[in-house]
Formats: structure tokens, C-alpha cells, sequence
């Protein structure tokens, strides 16, 4: 128990493994209508748009969580419009949307060389960077997601399970889509500090696919994802103090193992349920 | 009487190209109907205009005698083409069926007392209640269809719109769907749907409307079945043989069989059967 505790004595400890457990269950939560939807590449795309956003932001001295924010959101609307009123496919409109966005950002870093350094955790994440104040973001975040996902839930459902269908019978799918987006760049510009720009993507898809191979049912699929990204933020953190390796990696890794694990088991079942088949006949 | 469903002088084209022309159409009350034309017709693009997911480039439509202008149809249950849904999407017949319920969904996420008794009691009608629990994969053809039927009676609809419902299923389990259908209609619901199967369309649909585009004949099929009406429909050589009460329409033999098609086919072989 010690050695789990032991490193809670840092304050920048405690502030970082609060906001990973957070992120860790948002992402999961989040991922579950990501996956369903066959739109894993948005988290991908849509962090590295909000990067971005960020750099915009410092060059325009906005507030962060502002300007990013609001990048963010504007560039999931645009791919979810550009769908909706083309013939460019998510995949396509995500590519170009999104790479567009993040190149302005590298764009004006070469720029304005002297500020290099600092992009370096947005990137990649950087668990001491993280100061009371993105604690209290991440939990603002988590309870706008929650509060969102608890009223929409059986539109979130509809729309995720066909969209085109949800609209005929009245949910109003083209609202819920803007709520979607907007609590999905929240949670990106969330996570960003702690998993990095490019390892957010892992954080969204792999404990929703874990949670997926392991029940046939929408709710506990919701509360098993969730959970799987809560519970590896926090033992990432804690890993990632003994191991002295990057928090977001271990996070990543570690939910990298857990699918692993998941789908050598599920595999193991049904190989055992096939001999059981056999043994039977 | 108001007709229920209301098409004036509709038309619909996507860019240049015209899909539908000049349809006018009225769906009264405790009407079933059968929408039948080749593909490309047009008749997917019809059900959407009446349920208000696509737009008419020019006339009306109009359901109770109001103008939809871009809203979804209220009081209409759809049930798509089956080959539509993901059937690996996690979620139970149950769920299923009470998205049906979403308009008067309550705030809370999970299904009150209500929707669980109207669930029971949609399921019952349809002769499926203990499959609630299950996952939609684990359904038989006209299992399914009748799940995604609860789906859209459990709203209590004025009108109930079917694309293709005898698709993708057998010929015993689409005869059993047509008169699950039929029964429904003499318990008071309005129904229209597509088919692509003109024989059951005759057989149990008292209305058929013909559509090429535009509405080429409409009316009971005994009347509007004629080789001439449904050489414009399909755009070929149909041929219809009657008899007695019943009506068959083929595709009119072109002077071949398949030994004509190919002339040294590689023949099977039964096993355990010398030749």
C-alpha cells in the first residue's frame, strides 16, 4: 500500500492523478459513441486540430482553454457539415480538416521559433505542467460531459445506432451531433496536458473496444469503458512514477495491455465454448 | 374525406437530374398500399419526402392537411430496409424498441415503468414477447422485422412506412410478415410500403401504385396489373397470367432456357448416385 501511496506526497502528484483518472474515464466514456459510430480516426484528428488552436492562441495571447476551445469546436462542426452536405466521406473530411488545423499550428511555431519548447507537453503530455487550475478544468469538463450524456442518453443511443432513422422518428440529430462535438473538443483540450496530442487517440478508442469485446449491452459497455479509463489513468500514473517513463505513454500502454489481455481471454472462451460445442455432438 | 397523406404536383431532383416528377398522391385513413417500380424509381426517394427527410424541389406535402416544410412527419413509424441495421451494434430488443419512444422520452436515462409495460404489451401484439432481453443478433429474419415493427408501433402511429419488408427474408417468413401487415391494417393502422416482389403484392395488398419516376397507375391490383401498365413500370416484357381469383406476373420468356444461355454447363454430381 505504501509504495502506491508513496508518491501522493507531491502535490503535482495528486493534482496529476486526479486529472488522469478524470481524463482516463471521460476519454472512455466518450470513446463508447466514438467506436460505435465507426469514427475511432476523430480523436486522432480532431487533438491534433485543437493543437492548432492552441498555438493560435498563444500567438493571439488568448486564454487557452478559449482559443482552443473554440478551435476545437469549430473544426468538429466543420467535419460533421462537410459530411452531412458532400460527398466527402467522415474519414476524408476529418484528414483534411484536421491536418489543415494542426499545420497552421507548426506553421506559426516555425514562425516564431522561441516558443518551441513549450508545445513540447501538448504533444506529448507533461504530468508536472499540471497546476490546480487544469484540475479544476478537467472537473468543470467531466461534470458538463456527464450532465450532457446523462439528458441525451437515449438520443446519443438513437443517433449513434442510425442516424438517419433517429432524425425520422424526431430526435433532433443535427443538435445532438453540435453537443457531441462540443463535449468531445472539451474533452480533447482536458486530456491534452495529461496524454499529449498524439497519444489522446489510444485513450479514446482502446477502452471502448475493450469494454465492447467483453459485453453484448449499450449500458455496460458505457459503465465498463469508462471504468477501464479511469482505472488506467490512475494505475498509469502510478506506474509511470516508479518506471520514470512519460505519463501519457504508460496511461497508453497500459490500456494497450488491457485489450491485450481482453482479447486473449475472449479468444480463450470461445476456443473453450467451441470445445465444449464439440465435446457435446 | 382528408386524406391522411397529401402529395401535390411533388417533384424531387438531385442536381440535374430528376428522380421524381410530378407526383400527385393521396393516402387515406386505414389505406395499404404498395409503392412497386424498378430500381431507380424513385421510391425510397418518395417514403423519405412523406417522412420529411428529403426536401420536394417543387409542390407540397402534406400530412393531416398540413404542410411539413422540412420537419420530420409526425405520428409516422418507419421500419427500414433490413439491411440497413448494424446488427453488431450492442443493444437489446428492448432498447430497440423503445427508441420508438423518443419523443416522449423523459429526461432520465433510463426507461420508466410506462415504457417498459408498452414495450411488453408491442412485443406481445406481435407474437414475440419473451425476446426482449436478447440481442438483435440473435433473431431469426422475421424476428427482426418484427422487432424494427414494435419499433415503430410502440409510438401508436397514424401511419406505419415499410421499405421492402419482404426483402432479405424467405418466402415463408415474408408471407408471414404480409399478413402480421394485413392483420395490423384491419386493426385501424394506415400502411404504405415498397416492394420489389409484385406476386405477394397482388396477393395481399388491396391498393398498388405504379412508379417510374412518376406515378405511371395506381389502384387495386386486379385492375392496374395489366401487361401495358407494367411494361411502362418496369420498362419491359412483363407478362401476367390469371387464374381464377389469383394473378402471376413474369418476366415474359425470351425463347430460351438455360440451355440456350450456356450450352455445355458443368453438370453436378449426387453423391452415392451412379450415372
Amino acid at each position: 500500500m505504501d509504495v502506491i501511496l508513496q508518491p501522493f506526497q507531491f502535490e503535482f502528484f495528486r493534482n496529476g492523478t486526479i486529472a488522469a483518472i478524470l481524463v482516463g474515464g471521460l476519454c472512455g466514456l466518450l470513446g463508447v459513441y466514438i467506436v460505435l459510430r465507426g469514427m475511432s480516426y476523430i480523436g486522432h484528428g480532431l487533438s491534433h486540430a485543437i493543437f492548432g488552436g492552441a498555438v493560435v492562441a498563444f500567438v493571439m495571447t488568448w486564454n487557452f482553454y478559449v482559443g482552443a476551445g473554440l478551435w476545437g469546436f469549430l473544426a468538429a462542426v466543420l467535419i460533421n457539415q462537410t459530411t452531412r452536405r458532400t460527398k466527402i466521406g467522415a474519414d476524408a473530411a476529418i484528414g483534411v480538416v484536421t491536418t489543415a488545423s494542426f499545420a497552421i499550428g507548426v506553421a506559426l511555431i516555425s514562425r516564431y521559433r522561441r516558443f518551441t519548447r513549450s508545445f513540447d507537453a501538448a504533444l506529448f503530455g507533461n504530468i508536472l505542467g499540471v497546476s490546480l487550475q487544469d484540475v479544476l478544468v478537467v472537473t468543470g469538463v467531466t461534470l458538463m460531459v456527464l450532465a450532457i450524456v446523462f439528458f441525451l442518453y437515449k438520443q446519443l443511443l438513437f443517433t449513434t445506432f442510425d442516424a438517419e432513422v433517429a432524425q425520422i422518428y424526431g430526435v433532433k440529430t443535427e443538435w445532438v451531433d453540435t453537443f457531441f462535438s462540443l463535449i468531445l473538443a472539451a474533452a480533447l483540450i482536458a486530456s491534452m496536458q495529461i496524454l499529449g496530442v498524439t497519444l489522446i487517440a489510444a485513450a479514446l478508442v482502446i477502452p471502448a473496444i475493450s469494454a465492447r469485446l467483453l459485453t453484448d449491452s449499450f449500458n455496460r459497455m458505457i459503465l465498463l469503458s469508462t471504468l477501464i479509463g479511469a482505472l488506467t489513468g490512475f494505475l498509469g500514473m502510478v506506474l509511470s512514477y516508479y518506471v520514470d517513463i512519460a505519463s501519457g505513454a504508460t496511461i497508453v500502454l497500459l490500456q494497450a495491455s488491457v485489450v491485450g489481455l481482453v482479447l486473449t481471454v475472449t479468444s480463450l472462451q470461445q476456443r473453450a465454448a467451441r470445445r465444449l460445442i464439440h465435446t457435446h455432438l | 374525406m382528408q386524406p391522411l397523406v397529401e402529395l401535390n404536383q411533388v417533384s424531387l431532383s438531385y442536381g440535374a437530374e430528376p428522380i421524381l416528377s410530378n407526383i400527385s398522391l393521396h393516402l387515406h385513413p386505414g389505406q395499404f398500399a404498395a409503392l412497386v417500380g424498378p430500381n431507380g424509381a424513385g421510391k425510397t426517394s418518395l417514403l423519405k419526402l412523406i417522412l420529411g427527410s428529403l426536401q420536394p424541389s417543387q409542390g407540397e406535402i402534406c400530412i393531416h392537411g398540413k404542410a411539413l416544410n422540412g420537419r420530420p412527419a409526425p405520428r409516422i413509424g418507419y421500419v427500414p430496409q433490413l439491411e440497413t441495421v448494424d446488427w453488431n451494434f450492442p443493444v437489446t430488443v428492448e432498447q430497440v424498441v423503445l427508441m420508438g419512444r423518443v419523443r416522449r422520452a423523459g429526461l432520465l436515462p433510463w426507461p420508466s415503468d410506462a415504457d417498459r409495460q408498452k414495450v411488453r404489451a408491442v412485443l406481445d401484439r406481435l407474437g414475440i414477447p419473451d425476446l426482449a432481453r436478447r440481442h438483435i443478433r440473435d433473431l431469426s429474419g422475421g424476428q427482426q422485422q418484427r422487432v424494427f415493427l414494435a419499433r415503430a408501433l410502440i409510438a401508436e402511429p397514424d401511419l406505419l412506412v415499410l421499405d421492402e419488408p419482404t426483402t432479405g427474408v424467405d418466402m415463408h417468413t415474408a408471407e408471414g410478415v404480409l399478413h402480421l401487415l394485413a392483420e395490423l391494417n384491419r386493426q385501424g393502422v394506415t400502411i404504405l410500403m415498397t416492394t420489389h416482389d409484385l406476386n405477394t403484392a397482388a396477393a395481399h395488398l388491396p391498393w398498388v401504385i405504379c412508379l417510374n419516376h412518376q406515378v405511371i397507375a395506381q389502384g387495386p391490383p386486379e385492375e392496374i396489373f395489366t401487361e401495358d401498365i407494367l411494361n411502362r413500370t418496369y420498362e419491359g416484357d412483363m407478362l401476367v397470367i390469371r387464374q381464377g381469383d389469383m394473378l402471376f406476373v413474369h418476366q415474359k420468356p425470351h425463347g430460351h432456357s438455360h440451355r440456350d444461355v450456356i450450352p455445355q454447363p458443368v453438370p453436378g454430381e449426387i453423391p452415392g448416385r451412379t450415372l
